[in-house]
């Protein structure tokens, strides 16, 4: 017999989430953690793995470097029973800890959530340089058609090309008052849509590419922030990858449609819920 | 028998309940324990601000006390595992700092990932934090790629609740459960801006105070520490606190002295600076001699009685980063009995308390609640000696069912364990290694240690486990036990053996193992080897050469079996640390200013500086670290710790030490008769075992008592 036996799911729910503040430094298990005991506490009637060691059916979608803050982290949990989206929402959101945050529910639609996402457009704020001296150095790596930054992983170090990934770079003012007076006061904002690749080009390898093509001193990477994922749109926009989960929701199924599976089973729970 | 795995820091970090060492600073609710940032800088401008302050405190109370986090997070990007930094604790307490009279930061001198699931450290967090004019906050020792980045931008050491300078609170407390953190005290002391002598501190400065297990002989700190703490904290830490709201409520009369003097009144409290020491000429103590006559000829330890008053923790710290629990603990009992002769712990902790099954299972339901975790641990010395621990685990079992709810048991022992019980633990959860601990290979020196685990039980519990479906079972065995020849630990191998051919035929299986891991000895303070000589690392190392010969002599058996060990190095130094008198400070200074750090960690331990400092600081005063780790000594030789009384009657534990050289166990006062340790009568405790008997009893299927009816919890009812 095989150990916790789950009951099946019957709907997938996906989730929009933002990690923020202090836990921009955690890593993606660490992430991955907080969400599994949040949803404990929370009580969602999850699905689980079977097995001597049973875990909840999360699946996660290119979760953002240890470090880096984002508004738009994408996960997929799936349930044992049919849940509103937006209760799923609340409740997980309220159980999370603070700087993790639940933006947005959606029961899932057709199609895969992964092959929704290409790029990440990133919000870069760099101590040590001046808006114009970032500007100057933007312009210079758009004009370069290649360019290599190392990386040291766990692998030994990586060479990638930067450049190639990047779809767009602009620079703006820092409006930060800064009180450090020394090198780090000065102060620049870099906005880039950055394409998705294997191994995926991060801030501080854009960041590198600027310092290699135009020379600049040493900087410093305070914050980064990863404010939108999606498909690339033909003007180099992205589109918001649960759109289709949305519009699925509200034009394909009944008013309660976040009460229905995606299975196509029929066996859907709508008692009550007469719109 | 231990149904979890776990490395020996991992038990220490488990288990080290209890007393927390505290020191507090920045006396009488000043605040400037300047930041240390600048600290050689702006010296004399710092003079003249704490004089400055220690003018305007009388009448401007507290200045404010900010957050560094903005300091320190830019450095973070350039450490490894930042998140062990940034706290955000599920269950973590902010309060605002004015809010407090007295304020507390509680320090666990390792890594943040070992620190964090410290029971002791949780339980006097919440218990400091529910009195409302108090704050606790915590800290943890930083890896030296931090203090680096911290020593050049001027960063101080800093709580992980707040990020707020630790130099700025009251107290500090310091819980040590392995003596190999005391190096790291002392880098937290200097990031704090704290004088590491206790002697050069001021009114400005935390009162820093020990605890913990290593604190029954925290000699060899005593030269950094205000006090030391003996025993349970959990009621003396609020008498500490008393003390000092009552000397602020006064306009802090007498300045820090008096606040010390106030202290060494209290019960428990041990005040190194009130006595003094003095040697012979052979290097051996003299004696002990009170200076202060607040402070009590002989300090007692404190006992907390009536677990079930102490529910604790009660919100269990959930951290974000990885630690080395991941679940949530309940102290099922506090206290041994077994009597096993190294053991320390088993020692001070005594006498038996066990929590009734009642309180364990609202303890369970409420931790589970306000945590999330998925494992459920059921912590003591000997958990399976918990007089109803079937009632308990099938209670949890039954109760847990089908909510992905995991039990262990981390410490149980062979003779005490059956395969019901494993099989109610491994129920909902994983299936990890069965672990049990026979420590000794011989049936002769496992009477020298008091272990009396019969071999014939180990193998027919292994046999019944390889029967039930494990494939796995892991051995603990110590090395270098009083008397212990080579042949003693080839029996090791012997064992082994046997158990593969039994787990073999049990499974009709060749797919099995069996790993024995392999620890040093260490003498230690209140025990029955506290006069034991200590065995030399190339003794031992030695017989580990050997017996990995011996495993591996039948080549069809010896694949099956793994073994784990350390070289007998670190321990030697442990052993220094354990026993050392006062004049061991200064080798441990020398060893920190030479870049010792993280001493517990076999990648940072480095024995060579040890042996050099020993030198450097022990050779003019006529002794060495063989003098004080290898030598035995005599019953009438004066020990470092003798003024501290765990308890333990010294006639009591001399017998004892003589009943082991000549081989006789001793029996477990939880079944069996008082045999007159002394504990009971001088603490004025008595042991506590079930059955339990608050509430109304339902008799369950198993004949047993149950625990609380509660509706059963599964998915979508776990609230």
């Amino acid at each position: 017999m095989s150990p916790n036996p789950s009951a099946a799911p019957v709907c997938k729910v996906r989730l929009r989430y933002a990690k923020r503040g202090k836990l921009r430094f955690t890593s993606h298990r660490d992430v991955a953690r907080a969400f599994e005991r949040a949803l404990r506490r929370a009580g969602l009637p999850m699905a689980y793995s079977q097995g001597y060691s049973p875990h909840p059916k999360i699946s996660w979608v290119g979760a953002a470097t240890t470090g880096a803050a984002s508004e738009a982290e994408y996960a997929e949990i799936q349930l044992v029973e049919h849940v509103d989206p937006r209760v799923v929402r609340a409740e997980l959101d309220a159980a999370l800890p603070d700087g993790l945050a639940v933006l947005e529910g959606v029961l899932a639609g057709p199609g895969g959530l992964a092959e929704r996402i290409e790029a990440s457009a990133w919000r870069i704020e760099v101590r040590g340089l001046d808006d114009e001296q970032l500007r100057q150095a933007a312009h210079m790596l758009l004009a370069t058609p290649k360019l290599l930054v190392e990386r040291v992983t766990k692998d030994g170090r990586r060479s990638l090309d930067a450049r190639a990934a990047i779809i767009s770079l602009e620079v703006e003012n820092c409006q930060t008052v800064l009180p450090a007076p020394d090198q780090f006061s000065r102060c620049g904002i870099l906005m880039a849509v950055v394409r998705q690749g294997s191994p995926a080009v991060r801030p501080d390898d854009v960041l590198s590419a600027l310092g290699a093509v135009a020379g600049l001193p040493s900087s410093v990477l305070v914050k980064a922030i990863r404010t939108a994922q999606g498909r690339l749109d033909d003007d180099g926009g992205l589109v918001d990858p649960l759109a289709a989960d949305r519009a699925f929701a509200r034009t394909a199924l009944a008013p309660d449609a976040w009460a229905q599976s995606d299975d196509g089973s029929g066996q859907h729970d709508v008692a009550g819920h007469t719109g | 028998m231990i149904v979890t795995e776990g490395s020996p820091r991992e038990l220490i970090a488990r288990y080290s309940t209890i007393l927390v060492a505290l020191v507090f600073t920045a006396l009488c609710g000043m605040a400037f324990s300047a930041p240390l940032v600048a600290f050689a800088a702006a010296q004399e401008a710092a003079v003249q601000e704490k004089e400055g302050a220690a003018f305007a405190a009388v009448t401007l109370g507290t200045m404010a006390v900010t957050s560094v986090f903005e300091q320190l997070e830019l450095l973070l990007p350039r450490v490894s595992k930042p998140v062990q930094y940034v706290g955000g604790e599920l269950n973590a307490t902010v309060k605002d700092w004015d809010s407090a009279t007295v304020r507390w930061v509680l320090m666990y001198p390792d890594a943040y990932e070992v620190g964090l699931p410290n029971q002791g450290i949780m339980i006097l967090y919440e218990v400091l934090n529910e009195q409302p004019d108090v704050l606790a906050e915590r800290t943890y020792a930083v890896w030296p790629d931090l203090e680096m980045l911290m020593r050049e931008h001027g960063v101080p050491q800093f709580t992980v609740d707040s990020h707020r300078p630790v130099g700025a609170f009251d107290l500090l407390g310091v819980s040590f459960a392995t003596e190999l953190g005391y190096t790291n005290l002392l880098t937290a002391l200097d990031l704090a801006g704290i004088p590491l002598p206790a002697n050069a501190r001021t009114d400005d400065h935390p009162v820093v105070i020990a605890g913990g297990h290593a604190a029954f002989n925290p000699e060899p700190i005593a030269d950094f520490i205000d006090a030391a703490v003996l025993g349970d904290g959990e009621e003396v830490v609020l008498e500490i606190t008393g003390a000092v709201r009552d000397w602020k409520a006064h306009g802090c009369p007498g300045g820090r002295q008096e606040l010390l003097g106030a202290l060494a009144e209290i019960d428990g409290v041990y005040l190194p600076g009130c006595y003094d020491v003095s040697y012979l000429p052979d290097g051996r103590i003299a004696e002990v001699v009170r200076n202060n006559e607040r402070a009590p000829q002989r300090v007692a330890k404190r006992t907390t009685m009536d677990l079930d008053e102490w529910p604790y923790p009660k919100q269990p710290l959930v951290p974000i980063a990885e630690s080395v629990h991941e679940r949530m603990s309940v102290e099922i009992f506090r206290g041994c009995t077994r009597g096993c002769r190294f053991c320390q712990a088993g020692m001070i902790t005594r006498p038996v308390r066990e929590r009734s099954a009642q309180g364990i299972g609202e303890m369970v339901e409420r931790g589970l609640a306000a945590s999330g975790f998925s494992e459920v641990g059921l912590l003591s010395l000997s958990s399976a000696d918990h007089s109803e621990i079937r009632e308990i685990t099938k209670g949890l079992a039954d109760r847990y069912e089908g909510s992905g709810t995991g039990l262990s048991l981390p410490s149980t022992r062979v003779d005490a364990f059956n395969i019901d019980l494993a099989n109610e633990i491994s129920r909902n959860g994983r299936r990890s290694g069965l672990t049990f601990a026979p420590e000794g290979g011989s049936e002769r020196i496992r009477r020298v240690i008091n272990k009396m685990v019969s071999e014939e039980d180990l193998i027919r519990t292994v046999s019944t486990a390889f029967g039930a479906g494990w494939r796995q079972v892991i051995l603990f065995f110590m090395y270098g036990a009083p008397t212990e020849t080579d042949d003693d630990v080839l029996q090791i191998a012997r064992m082994a053996h046997r158990v593969i051919r039994a787990g073999r035929e049990a499974s009709g299986s060749k797919d099995i193992r069996c790993t024995i891991s392999i620890g040093a000895f260490v003498p230690k303070p209140h025990t029955p080897f506290q006069w034991a000589a200590q065995e030399h690392p190339d003794v031992v190392d030695q017989r580990l050469r050997k017996l990995r010969v011996e495993i591996n002599s039948d080549r069809r058996i010896g694949r099956n079996v793994g073994m784990r060990y350390h070289d007998g190095k670190p321990s030697l130094i442990e052993g220094l640390l354990s026993r050392g008198d006062r004049r061991v400070g200064r080798v441990i200074e020398r060893v920190w200013r030479d870049g010792g750090r993280f001493d517990g960690w076999s990648e940072y331990f480095r024995y060579d500086r040890w042996v050099a400092a020993c030198a450097a600081e022990l050779t003019r005063e006529g002794v060495s670290l063989e003098w004080f780790t290898t030598r035995e000594r005599g019953r009438e030789e004066v020990l470092p710790w003798d003024h501290l009384d765990s308890g333990l009657d010294r006639d009591w534990l001399w017998d004892d030490w003589q009943d082991a050289l000549a081989g006789r166990e001793q029996d477990d006062c939880r079944w069996t008769p008082c045999f007159d340790c002394g504990v009971c009568p001088s603490m004025g405790t008595d042991i506590q075992v079930g059955p339990s008997h608050s509430g109304p009893i339902n008799s369950g299927p198993s004949g047993g008592q149950q625990l609380l009816p509660l509706s059963p919890v599964g998915p979508g009812n776990v609230r």
